[in-house]
């Protein structure tokens, strides 16, 4: 089982969510986060003081998927939300030990 | 009730010449002395009656203007609080920081509470009361002689109660010292700024009422040695408590991390909706001053929008050439400066004067908030002093030279000429300006200094860093503005 974990514009959210749809994803963890890589923050004014705000609100979509649908996954959310300009965000990908499904005690693949 | 004023005067215009045509044709025959005594008689009886009936429609007058002046003063007092909470309470609480918004509503509700027991207790009377040239007098503690009824002869509203005036300042005496808060927001312990600005009201805002407005007052336009044009309040709201304001902010110094840190409005679109509210109370406050639903109100209505939507005007401009985004905060921080601006002059000036008074402020007050705070570097925190102190300083001077006797020549000095400014040739009306500006900067900085040390060597003025840090709203009330959690 895969993890991924996806930071993103939250503009490009709904495009990707209807991608992972298509892909035949079934269900996924939206989370409301703040953060910069490189990116620079921008800057805003109030009663003419600047200030500079770095910490940008983004997106991460968590999904767990089996072995065989990570490319797919992976393109899909690739695909729907790269705009080619810095802050389109990352993907993190990592191993997962073990589901569990606590309605039935389902384990493994069977509980995704 | 108006028609039948309308019938009354009716019946009278037709009814006394049409009797005497009844009555002549008769005095042109022989008729006997007894006949001729009964009939002079019949005659008078019919004057009586005339007259009596002219007399009831004059009180029926008398009494519908008074019903209409009360209503429109009435409503007025309320379009007057409503500026403090909600529209006050609002704009600052949008402007702190989410972990300060009810600290800071709660401050300008306290005033509410606070400044109405104490009008009621003595405010009123030290305000306008008899007494000197500097202060009211003792007769209308706890609003003993000031009458229900209204008084042709009353020297504040001849149409409406003294009981309506009073509970009109009073919503002027609970702004003002509300307005201080924007200075030390997000720093100051909730109970030393009730005692501060309880006792602010009673020795700062009441002798500055007293002296512009009140009986025998040093300032006042009718009767004053030193007569002043001030309509609504530019000296004795806005200076007072902007000027405090400043003085507050350079005592109690800066809050932890300004101005490094981001201390940016936690939600502008409660304090667009406050300034709105503001925009619209003021209404209440500008053309209410007139004290009557005249034409002198209408007069100040019409000036007070027109100076706000200027004001509003100049300061967007400024910013955008500034900083080059015309901003929310800008429009609706200009708005306010307008209507600081015109409030001193709203019952005295063309509405022309009125566009161009809010145009300046608009560049004024900006100026004031973006480069004069920088130099200085005070901790003025939602610029109470950039848009109030400078706003009423700006606007008090102004009126000296924008007053027009064509507009108000209600007010005469003791030579019985008309009081009004440069632009009908009155030049030393703006040296009378002044000198008004310059009383209400000094009793401001001179009270507001005592009380501060006073209360900070007792109270203690400021929180602990530990409880600035973590914010008025916990540290002080136990509670937050925002709970998303639960």
């Amino acid at each position: 089982m895969i993890k991924i974990e996806a930071i993103l514009q939250p503009s490009k959210l709904d495009a990707v969510k209807d991608a992972l749809l298509e892909a035949g994803i079934e269900g996924m963890t939206i989370l409301e986060a703040r953060g910069h890589g490189r990116q620079k923050g921008h800057t805003e004014f109030y009663r003419g003081r600047e200030y500079t705000v770095d910490l940008l609100p983004k997106v991460k979509i968590e999904l767990v998927v089996n072995e065989d649908m990570k490319e797919k996954t992976l393109q899909a959310i690739i695909g729907a939300a790269r705009t080619g300009r810095i802050g389109d965000g990352k993907i993190f990908v990592s191993r997962i030990d073990d589901a569990i499904r606590i309605r039935n005690d389902e384990r493994g693949e069977a509980a995704l | 009730m108006c028609r039948r004023i309308k019938l009354m005067l009716l019946a009278i215009v037709l009814g006394v010449p049409g009797l005497a045509l009844a009555v002549a044709p008769d005095l042109n025959s022989a008729p006997s002395a007894q006949a001729t005594q009964a009939k002079v008689e019949a005659l008078q009886q019919a004057v009586n009656a005339a007259q009596a009936a002219s007399v009831k429609a004059q009180a029926a007058a008398a009494s519908a203007q008074s019903a209409g002046d009360n209503a429109w003063m009435l409503t007025s007092a309320a379009l007057v609080l409503l500026m403090t909470g909600p529209g006050l309470a609002l704009f600052y609480g949008g402007l702190v920081r989410k972990k300060n918004i009810l600290g800071t509503m709660m401050q300008s509700f306290a005033m509410m509470c606070l400044v109405t027991i104490i009008w009621a207790v003595c405010g009123y009377s030290l305000a306008f009361g008899h007494g000197n040239w500097f202060i009211g007098g003792f007769e209308h503690l706890f609003l003993k002689n000031v009458p229900i009824a209204a008084d042709p002869n009353n020297f504040y509203a001849p149409t409406i109660p003294e009981q309506t005036y009073m509970i009109y300042q009073l919503m002027f005496a609970i702004i003002t010292p509300a307005l201080i808060c924007g200075a030390f927001a997000e720093r100051m312990k909730f109970s030393a700024m009730a005692i501060f600005l309880s006792l602010w009201s009673i020795v700062v805002y009441s002798p500055m009422a007293h002296m512009v407005w009140g009986v025998g007052g040093l300032l006042n336009s009718n009767g004053g040695s030193i007569p002043s044009l001030d309509f609504a309040g530019g000296t004795v709201v806005h200076i007072t408590s902007g000027v405090s304001a400043l003085v507050t902010a350079l005592y109690l110094g800066k809050r932890i991390g300004y101005p490094q840190t981001k201390m940016s409005p936690h939600s502008l679109v409660l304090s667009f909706i406050g300034a709105c509210l503001l925009w619209v109370g003021w209404f209440g406050f500008n053309a209410g001053s007139a004290l009557a639903a005249s034409s002198l109100a209408t007069s100040a209505f019409i000036n007070t929008h027109f100076a706000t939507a200027t004001a509003a005007l100049g300061w967007t401009i400024f910013e955008w050439l500034h900083n080059g985004k015309p901003t929310a905060l800008g429009a609706i921080s200009g708005a306010v400066a307008g209507l600081v601006a015109i409030t001193p002059a709203s019952g005295f000036v063309h509405p022309m004067s009125a566009l161009v008074i809010g145009l300046i402020a608009g560049f004024v007050c900006s100026f004031m908030v973006f480069k004069v705070k920088a130099l200085f570097g005070y901790d003025d925190s939602l610029d109470a002093f950039g848009v109030h102190g400078a706003g009423g300083t700006l606007g008090a001077i102004l009126t000296g030279f924008f007053a027009a006797a064509a507009i108000n020549s209600n007010n005469k000095d003791a030579a019985g000429n008309v009081i009004s400014g440069a632009i009908d040739g009155h030049w030393h009306q703006v040296i009378n300006q002044l000198i008004a500006v310059g009383i209400s900067w000094a009793i401001a900085i001179a009270g507001t200094l005592v009380l501060l040390v006073l209360i900070d060597k007792t109270v203690g003025l400021r929180v602990s860093p530990e409880d600035e840090n973590e914010g008025l709203d916990l540290s002080q009330h136990g509670e937050e503005g925002y709970d998303f959690a639960t």
